[in-house]
C-alpha cells in the first residue's frame, strides 16, 4: 500500500496533473454555481476534453476536480441567493440562506469551506484505508458474481430512489438496459433493435444520454418557469464582511464534522445514495441530536445545521468513489458518467485497476486531497468575484447552456444525426421529470447494461445454462439480497399503513 | 389518468413491441451454429421485456402506493398540470432552434450556424439588446471553434459547404 502510495505521489505531483486539478476545480466552482449545472451534467460536458488529454490519470483527476468543485460550487450559490446549484446542497441552503440574510454570508461561506474541506478529506483518508479491503474481496468475484452484483447494484438504486417511487425506478432502469441493447454489442456481432438506421449501429451514445437526461430538462425547466433561476437578483449584494467565526462556534462544529465525515462517507459507498441523500440525512441526524435551544436554532442560521450537510455531501462524494474504483460499479449517475469515461479511456476499473495500473488509482486518491486543499484556498478569498457569474441575465445564460449540451454530444460522435436523438431524447426525459420519474437509474441501467450481459452470458456460457446461480452460493446470495432490497420498502411501507390503520380504529 | 400513469402505459406498449421483436423475429436470423450456445443474443432482451412489461403494469396500475407524508412541492418545481402558466412557448420554440441548428450544423457551417443559434435563442427568451448579444455570440463562436478544432484537433467545418471547406 505505501508504495503504491508513493507511486500516487509522484504521479499527482507531476506539474500537469496538478494544473489538471486546479482546472478542475475552478471548472466545477464556476459550472456548479450556475443553477441547472450540477455535477453530473458538467462532468458530461467535460468528457470530450478529457479523453482528448489521453492519459487516463490526468483525465480522471481533471473529472474529480471538477465533481468536488461542482458540489462546492452549488454550496456558495445556496447560501448568497439561497438558489441551491445542484441536488447536494439544498439541505446547506436550510441553514447557509438565513445565515447570509443576517449579514453573515462571510461567516457562512467560511463554515461551508472548512466543513467541506473536512469532510473531503476525511473521506479521502477513510477511501485510502478501506478502498484496498473491498478491492481483495473483489478479486474473489467472477463473472457470475458480477452479474449478481450488478443487479444488486441495480436494485438498490431503485430501493434508495424512496418510498412509492421504487417501481418507477425500477421501470426507468429497465428502460435503461432495453436501450443499452440498441446496436451492435461486441458479444454477438449482430446489430439489434437498430430499425435499419445506421445510425444505431454502433449503440446509443452514453454522452447523448446523459445530456438528454439531466442537461436538457433542467434547462428547459428553467425557461419554463423562470422564477427557478431567477433568485438572484434579492440576496446579490450580501455584505461579506466578517469571516471568522467565533471559538465557541468552532468548538461546536468538531463532533458534527467528525460524525457526517464518516456517515457521509459510508451513505456515499452504497450504491444509489450518493451525495444528496447523504446531506439531507447528515442534516436530520444532527437535529434530532441537538438538544434545546440548539435544536431550535436549526432552519434560522445555525452553525451546526450548515457544518452537517456540507462535511456530509463531500464526504460521499468520495465515498462513492468506493465501489467505482474497486469494483467498477458506480454508485450514481455521477459516477456512472466518470465509469463511462473510464471505459472510453480504455481503463477498465475493478479489482484488476489498483494492481495493473496503481499509479492511476492512487494518483486519484491522492488528488483528492489536493483538490480539497485547492478549493479551501480557491473559495476563501475568490467568492465575492465569483458569484458575479450567477448575475449573468437568463437571457445570455440560457443559450449558452443549451449550445453547451448540443456540443457535448456532438463533438464525441461528430455525427449531426446525434445532435436530432439529444433532442428527442430531451423531450422525453422533460416528459419524465414532469411525471416524478427519477432519471439517474435510467442512465445507471444504460451504462451497465452492457456490462450486465456480457457477465450474464459469460457465466451462461461457462456452465451451459443457469446452474451457476445454484453452484455458486456467492451468487445466489447476492441474488437474494437483490429481491430483498427491492421487496423491502414496500414491505415496510404496507406494514406502516396497516399500522396507522390499526391506531386509527383503536380511536 | 396521471401523467405518470399514461407514461406507464406507453412503456407496457413498448416492452410488447420490444418483447415481439425480441421472441419472435430474431433468432430466425441466427446461424445454426450459434443456435448450440446456450445464450442467444435475444437471450437479454426477452428478460428485459417480461421484466419490463411486469414492473410497468405495477406502476400503470398504481400497485405501489405513494408515500401520503410527502413534502410539499417545491415552488419552482413544474407542474404540469398548468403548463399553460408557464414559457411553454419559449421552451417549444428552443427545441424547434436546436433541431434546426443540428440541421444547419453540416450545411452551413460551425461559426454561421452557432452565431445564429445564440442569438436567434436569446432573442426567443426577449433579449433587444443585440449590439450586445451578437458581439458576445460571435465571440463566444470564435473561441469554442478555436478551443476545439485547433486546441483539441477535433474537426470542426467551420464555413459553409460552397466554400470549400
Amino acid at each position: 500500500m505505501l508504495e503504491g502510495i508513493f507511486i500516487g505521489l509522484e504521479a499527482a505531483f507531476s506539474v500537469k496533473n496538478i494544473l489538471m486539478v486546479v482546472a478542475g476545480c475552478l471548472i466545477g466552482t464556476f459550472i456548479g454555481m450556475l443553477p441547472g449545472l450540477g455535477p453530473m451534467s458538467i462532468i458530461a460536458i467535460m468528457i470530450p476534453v478529457a479523453i482528448t488529454l489521453g492519459d487516463p490519470a490526468a483525465a480522471l483527476i481533471l473529472l474529480a476536480g471538477v465533481y468536488y468543485g461542482a458540489i462546492f460550487g452549488g454550496s456558495t450559490s445556496s447560501i448568497l441567493l439561497n438558489a441551491p446549484g445542484v441536488a447536494g446542497t439544498v439541505a446547506t441552503s436550510f441553514d447557509g440562506y438565513p445565515m447570509a440574510r443576517k449579514g453573515q454570508a462571510g461567516k457562512a461561506l467560511t463554515i461551508a469551506a472548512v466543513a467541506s474541506f473536512a469532510g473531503g478529506t476525511i473521506g479521502a483518508i477513510l477511501l485510502m484505508i478501506f478502498a484496498p479491503a473491498l478491492s481483495s474481496v473483489a478479486l474473489l468475484f467472477h463473472s457470475a458474481e458480477y452479474f449478481a452484483l450488478m443487479v444488486v447494484g441495480l436494485s438498490a438504486i431503485a430501493a434508495f430512489a424512496g418510498t412509492g417511487q421504487v417501481a418507477k425506478a425500477l421501470m426507468m432502469t429497465i428502460l435503461g438496459l432495453i436501450l443499452a441493447t440498441v446496436g451492435e454489442g461486441a458479444l454477438f456481432n449482430m446489430p439489434r433493435f437498430t430499425m435499419g438506421m445506421l445510425d444505431l449501429q454502433s449503440g446509443i451514445s452514453f454522452i447523448t444520454l446523459a445530456m438528454a437526461m439531466f442537461a436538457l430538462p433542467e434547462a428547459m425547466f428553467l425557461v419554463l418557469n423562470p422564477a427557478r433561476g431567477a433568485s438572484n437578483a434579492e440576496g446579490g449584494s450580501s455584505k461579506i464582511t466578517n469571516l471568522r467565526f467565533s471559538r465557541e462556534e468552532g468548538k461546536a462544529m468538531m463532533p458534527v464534522i467528525g460524525r457526517q465525515s464518516i456517515q457521509g462517507f459510508f451513505i456515499g459507498v452504497l450504491p444509489g445514495a450518493g451525495a444528496t441523500i447523504a446531506s439531507f440525512l447528515g442534516y436530520a441526524v444532527e437535529r434530532n441530536l441537538a438538544k434545546g435551544e440548539e435544536q431550535a436554532e436549526f432552519g434560522k442560521g445555525s452553525v451546526k445545521g450548515l457544518a452537517a450537510p456540507e462535511t456530509a455531501n463531500n464526504a460521499a462524494c468520495t465515498g462513492s468513489f468506493v465501489p467505482l474504483l474497486t469494483l467498477g460499479i458506480p454508485g450514481s449517475g455521477t459516477t456512472a458518467i466518470l465509469l463511462g469515461a473510464l471505459i472510453a479511456l480504455n481503463v477498465t476499473p475493478g479489482p484488476r485497476l489498483m494492481t495493473d495500473t496503481p499509479e492511476i488509482f492512487w494518483a486519484v486518491i491522492i488528488s483528492m486531497f489536493i483538490g480539497n486543499l485547492v478549493l479551501l484556498v480557491l473559495n476563501l478569498p475568490l467568492i465575492p468575484y465569483i458569484a458575479k457569474i450567477l448575475s449573468i441575465p437568463r437571457n445570455y445564460l440560457i443559450p449558452f447552456i443549451l449550445f453547451f449540451t448540443l456540443m457535448g454530444a456532438y463533438i464525441g460522435q461528430n455525427n449531426a444525426t446525434e445532435l436530432l436523438m439529444l433532442v428527442g431524447l430531451g423531450v422525453m426525459a422533460t416528459i419524465f421529470r414532469f411525471a416524478d420519474y427519477p432519471l439517474a437509474p435510467l442512465l445507471i441501467g444504460f451504462i451497465l447494461g452492457t456490462m450486465l450481459e456480457d457477465n450474464f452470458a459469460r457465466s451462461m456460457q461457462l456452465y451451459r445454462g443457469l446452474d451457476f446461480i445454484m453452484q455458486r452460493p456467492m451468487t445466489l446470495g447476492l441474488l437474494i439480497l437483490a429481491a430483498f432490497l427491492v421487496l423491502l420498502p414496500s414491505y415496510r411501507s404496507r406494514r406502516a399503513r396497516k399500522r396507522a390503520e390499526g391506531v386509527a380504529d383503536g380511536d | 389518468m396521471a401523467l405518470d400513469r399514461w407514461i406507464a402505459l406507453i412503456f407496457v406498449t413498448f416492452c410488447c413491441v420490444y418483447g415481439y421483436a425480441a421472441f419472435f423475429t430474431m433468432d430466425q436470423l441466427l446461424p445454426p451454429f450459434m443456435q448450440r450456445n446456450p445464450v442467444w443474443p435475444s437471450t437479454f432482451p426477452k428478460v428485459l421485456a417480461v421484466a419490463g412489461l411486469i414492473v410497468g403494469l405495477i406502476v400503470l396500475f398504481g400497485v405501489e402506493k405513494p408515500d401520503d407524508a410527502e413534502g410539499e412541492p417545491d415552488a419552482t418545481d413544474i407542474n404540469y398540470r398548468n403548463l399553460s402558466e408557464y414559457k411553454t412557448g419559449q421552451a417549444l420554440m428552443l427545441l424547434g432552434l436546436m433541431v434546426l441548428y443540428a440541421l444547419m450544423l453540416r450545411p452551413a457551417g460551425f461559426l454561421i450556424s452557432t452565431t445564429v443559434f445564440l442569438v436567434a435563442g436569446s432573442a426567443i427568451l426577449g433579449e433587444r439588446k443585440f449590439h450586445i448579444m451578437i458581439p458576445v455570440a460571435m465571440l463566444a463562436t470564435g473561441f469554442v471553434w478555436y478551443l476545439v478544432q485547433e486546441v483539441l484537433g477535433i474537426f470542426l467545418r467551420p464555413f459553409p459547404f460552397f466554400m470549400g471547406m
